[in-house]
């Protein structure tokens, strides 16, 4: 299943976020987007999974998504967004409470995403007692748990601290090369986007318009091996952003 | 820093003079943090309450304070054990007791519903909280006579108080923990395509839990006062209407036992709703 957006512009009351947006995010591919803070990316991850309908233009899905997808398309949140008051078990089980899967299999799809996660021996914990790192692995293994056909992360790695964040990504290039999943990754790091996108989408500052697109061809387990050519890349994404990002850390926030 | 200012205010004097001093300076640094933080200390709430009653105890038998204004703690406690050998207290507090619970329940589990249908919808929200601000401030002992014309002299009126009582501040507390509900929880709910009502029932209702809970104490406090004030009007039994049957006979120690009666209750409410706090809400630290 591809996705795509036609023509989508999105604007709240009289500020313009996006404007003429076109993008395909095509089967097994991750794409990466980014810009300067406040330039509506995070607008249009909820635009691609029906959180929020554009003012014009069109979300589109290409074709129908595999028959065990149980919600085709899935979020990973920045603050985790976790039920307190359910351990982690409870946390992924509550993605499927409402899904046409019996309790036996619910369990099983349970302990699965868990160990998936490396989660297992946590399944009976409450989110206050996880670390940031332990508590976004929770939100991966629920958004896995509903076996999406599109991933959309929004900065999920941004509220950890380096060293975590480290960690989770090789966690999440791991996965892909196991599971070939489709991604939307949003993020303002432009790192993490090299290392994991094949193709980078950088935003200008508001109204948020496509700048560019840049593909990166070196295959994602090859790029381990590869920093200085990454870091070429990253150099380049960074002359595209810089003066947005100038230009949008000078601009008076008036919402 | 503080050494070069040391060297300049020494002046003429000899280096290693300089350098005893810099080392003879080195003191603690001032300790400027701590206090407000007050930690529970629990022995000192029941040996004020002990010496309170011991010296009321002695300045009755001593005649500075008049039987009549104010009896002994001995004597109260004389009559409440009269109470209880009689059996009156059973039929005081359980007509009392039966009241609360009609009351307080109905009034809370309506002020449930109607929070929120407040919290939830546009609609419920604006119909709803103008009448709750124009009705929450009135006194509802003002409309116990009301009560009593529409629903008559008996149990009825006095359930309806309580119940008025305690349904504005449910709805206030439930309307006002469902705004706090964490919004990115719900859309968490929504992007995994739960239902509306699995969104309610599993969050928006457990995350307004804490702030559901506090509005029932306030419920609770307030149904005590209108239970007694509503007992005060034409009841036989209840402990409103024992306290104002002594108080017509200047019977103070029995007064008194009634009104520690009443503190008791309002212990006991509070201590089962910290119960049910520690329950619901183990999940906060």
């Amino acid at each position: 299943m591809d996705l795509c957006l036609s023509d989508v512009s999105h604007r709240y009351g009289e500020l313009e976020v996006l404007r003429g947006i076109d993008l395909t995010i095509e089967a097994g591919q991750i794409v990466c987007v980014i810009g300067p803070s406040g330039c509506g990316k995070s607008t249009l991850l909820r635009l691609l999974g029906g959180l929020e309908r554009p003012t014009s233009g069109a979300v589109l899905q290409i074709g129908a998504p595999p028959p065990d997808c149980l919600n085709p398309l899935t979020y990973v949140f920045q603050d985790f967004a976790l039920l307190p008051w359910r351990t982690a078990a409870g946390n992924v089980a509550l993605a499927l409470e409402d899904q046409p899967v019996g309790r036996a299999e619910r369990r099983e799809i349970v302990a699965d995403v868990l160990a998936r996660t490396k989660l297992s021996e946590f399944a009976e914990v409450l989110p206050r007692q996880l670390s940031g790192g332990m508590k976004q692995r929770v939100a991966i293994a629920r958004a896995l748990a509903v076996r999406p056909a599109c991933l959309l992360l929004d900065e999920p790695l941004s509220a950890l601290d380096s060293q975590t964040r480290e960690l989770l990504l090789d966690d999440l290039l791991e996965l892909w090369l196991r599971e070939r999943f489709t991604a939307c990754y949003v993020t303002h790091n432009l790192n993490e986007a090299v290392r994991l996108g094949h193709r980078v989408v950088v935003l200008s500052r508001l109204p948020g318009e496509i700048r560019e697109i840049v593909e990166i061809d070196l295959p994602l387990e090859e790029r381990k091996d590869a920093l200085a050519s990454l870091q070429v890349q990253q150099g380049r994404l960074w002359e595209l952003m810089r003066e947005e990002a100038m230009a949008a850390d000078r601009e008076l926030a008036d919402v | 820093m503080s050494e070069a200012r040391e060297g300049a205010r020494g002046g003429g004097q000899a280096g290693s003079g300089e350098q005893a001093g810099s080392e003879g300076q080195a003191r603690a640094v001032p300790f400027r943090g701590g206090g407000f933080a007050p930690r529970p200390v629990r022995l000192v709430a029941p040996v004020l309450f002990v010496a309170l009653a011991l010296g009321w105890e002695a300045g009755s038998r001593l005649g500075l304070i008049g039987p009549l204004v104010l009896p002994a703690p001995s004597e109260v406690i004389a009559a409440f054990w009269r109470l209880v050998e009689t059996g009156q207290l059973w039929l005081h507090l359980g007509a009392s007791l039966q009241r609360l619970l009609i009351g307080w329940s109905c009034g809370t589990l309506l002020g449930l519903l109607v929070g929120l249908a407040a919290g939830l919808f546009s609609l419920g929200r604006a119909g709803i909280v103008p009448f709750v601000a124009a009705f929450f401030p009135i006194p509802k002992i003002a409309l116990l006579p009301l009560f009593i014309i529409w629903f008559g002299i008996g149990e009825e009126s006095k359930v309806a108080t309580i119940l008025f009582g305690s349904f504005f501040p449910t709805v206030i507390a439930v309307y006002g923990g469902v705004d706090n509900v964490d919004r990115g929880l719900i859309r968490m709910g929504q992007s995994f395509g739960l239902s509306r009502l699995s969104i309610v029932r599993k969050i928006v209702l457990p995350g307004a839990l804490p702030a559901i809970l506090s509005g029932f104490r306030i419920s609770a406090a307030i149904a005590i006062i209108l239970l007694v004030a509503a007992e005060m009007i034409g009841a036989e039994y209840g402990v409103g209407a024992y306290v104002l049957l002594a108080g017509n006979l200047m019977a103070t120690d029995q007064l008194l036992a009634g009104v520690a009666i009443l503190s008791m209750l309002g212990l006991a409410v509070s201590w089962l709703l910290g119960r049910a706090e520690r329950h619901f809400l183990k999940w906060r630290t």
